[in-house]
């Protein structure tokens, strides 16, 4: 009987703390409310969609935050850009054979590239009579990266509406396409990438013409994968193909012919007669810097716009 | 006093959450960053408790949720910090915590914050990803956390500490 004790000790020392019990009583109130509360804002988010209430809310924050972020990216610079002093001779030796490598490669494919090319010149001649869609690149700084704990693939750049910046826009790098403009405030603007598991594009294997959608998996950095599921999944690409964006009505969200990434891999189930191509995109997502948003040639910017025949604006 | 107590924790938070976005991007592993805000929170926790803590995570929740270049479901980071701030205020001893207890602390906090924020993806249906990813990210943002711990934790408590000078009632 006497060790009966031990198992109603818990109580005893809690009974013997009643003035603190008393004192967390708010504190559960407390987080009933607030659990409520954080509830309430993901019920409204997530069934407002794109014009939730909370959409004005993001922008007031990102109109505070964003000069805030792109003036400690700008102050870290320095120090964010140590690792590159480090490359060392063996590491950029690698690199010149890979390039070298790469440029015989691509010497060969502009054997090639005549008879493409007078093709492609008919087709541009048609589409810019029917529309002149002139584009003009305006530049920006990646700021901020979103962490992979919140499991979606955005980025900030320094660039916003005052630079003629505006949602579903075409973003871009020297490598290819990097995604489009989510939403924007006066001096940033948010662009998902198109690793994310949300993001589609569009997608055009260039050898053949064919068409599919090319879906984020969700990785970035060396194992960064799109998958593409062809229109018609009877025409097998061969590895190595490029693919390049199809374009969207009006050139919104992506224009058309930017380079996506490669076909690394063709998985074909025969079970449900689907094949699944993994694509390595061009750019490098853990490694962002540069873009270049494509906006309507003729923006008014607060900087310099790069227009379609390279001169600066 | 409670208002000036309450802008430096706001203070912190910002701060946190705007090194996290801009600096440590450039120190991830696959894209995972050290948690900041959550350090926060749960120090603000150790050395204020409960209630103190669940309101900080809640502010710094919304923060993380509204904050470009944030783009899920906002509230989400909220409902987590939530819990967290008050779970590991109601397990904090009333005495200066040990390195153990900090240490176990950030790992507790860690796993159950990017857990119920994780979990709050898949009911939403907010990113599709695999439950491979969810358990990689969950486990290298513990670990991380935890390499944060020593830099940065006893900093903040103090700091937490010295915001109330009637200690004595805690």
């Amino acid at each position: 009987m006497r060790w009966s004790g031990p198992r109603f000790h818990p109580d005893r020392r809690w009974r013997s703390r009643d003035g603190l019990d008393e004192r967390r009583q708010p504190a559960r109130a407390l987080l009933v409310a607030l659990v409520l509360a954080s509830v309430s804002v993901i019920t409204l988010d997530y069934h407002g969609g794109a014009d939730s209430p909370v959409e004005p809310a993001r922008r007031a924050v990102g109109e505070v935050f964003g000069p805030i972020e792109s003036g400690t990216s700008a102050a870290l610079r320095p120090i964010t850009g140590i690792p590159g002093w480090f490359t060392s001779k063996n590491d950029l030796h690698e690199q010149v054979i890979a390039l070298q490598s790469e440029n015989a490669r691509l010497r060969s494919d502009a054997a090639r590239a005549g008879y493409d090319k007078n093709r492609l010149a008919e087709y541009d001649g048609l589409t810019a009579a029917a529309k002149s869609l002139g584009s003009a690149l305006v530049p920006a700084r990646v700021i901020a990266m979103g962490p992979s704990q919140s499991f979606s693939r955005t980025v900030m750049i320094d660039a916003g509406s005052d630079s003629g910046v505006h949602p579903d826009q075409t973003v871009l790098n020297d490598d290819g396409l990097v995604g489009r403009v989510l939403r924007v405030t006066r001096s940033t603007a948010t662009v998902l990438l198109i690793a994310d598991g949300d993001s589609v594009v569009g997608g055009r294997i260039g050898d053949s013409l064919k068409l599919g959608m090319a879906r984020g998996s969700g990785e970035i950095g060396s194992h960064a994968r799109l998958d593409l599921e062809l229109v018609d999944a009877a025409d097998i690409p061969p590895k190595g193909s490029a693919v390049l964006t199809w374009g969207s009505e009006g050139g919104a969200p992506y224009v058309s012919g930017v380079p996506i990434g490669t076909v690394t891999n063709v998985y074909a189930s025969l079970r449900d007669t689907s094949t699944r191509i993994a694509i390595r995109p061009y750019v490098d997502f853990g490694a962002l810097d540069v873009v270049g948003v494509v906006v309507p040639s003729g923006t008014r910017s607060d900087r310099a716009v790069i227009e379609a025949d390279g001169s600066l604006q | 006093m409670s208002a000036v107590r309450g802008l430096v924790a706001l203070a912190l938070v910002s701060v946190a959450l705007v090194l996290q976005v801009t600096l440590f991007p450039h120190l991830a592993w696959a894209g995972i960053v050290p948690n900041l805000v959550l350090l926060v929170v749960v120090a603000s926790a150790l050395a204020r408790g409960a209630q103190f803590a669940a309101v900080l995570g809640f502010v710094s929740g919304l923060l993380l949720d509204l904050a470009p270049p944030a783009d899920h479901v906002a509230g989400r980071w909220a409902l987590a910090l939530v819990l967290v701030g008050y779970l590991a205020g109601r397990v904090r001893q009333d005495v200066r915590p040990s390195v153990t207890s900090v240490i176990a602390m950030v790992a507790g906090s860690s796993f159950v914050g990017t857990s119920v924020y994780a979990l709050s993806g898949i009911v939403l249906r907010d990113p599709v990803v695999g439950f491979g990813e969810f358990a990689q990210v969950i486990g290298v943002s513990v670990v991380y956390d935890i390499l944060l711990t020593p830099l940065v934790m006893p900093w903040l408590i103090g700091l937490f500490w010295r915001l109330e000078p009637d200690r004595a009632l805690a």
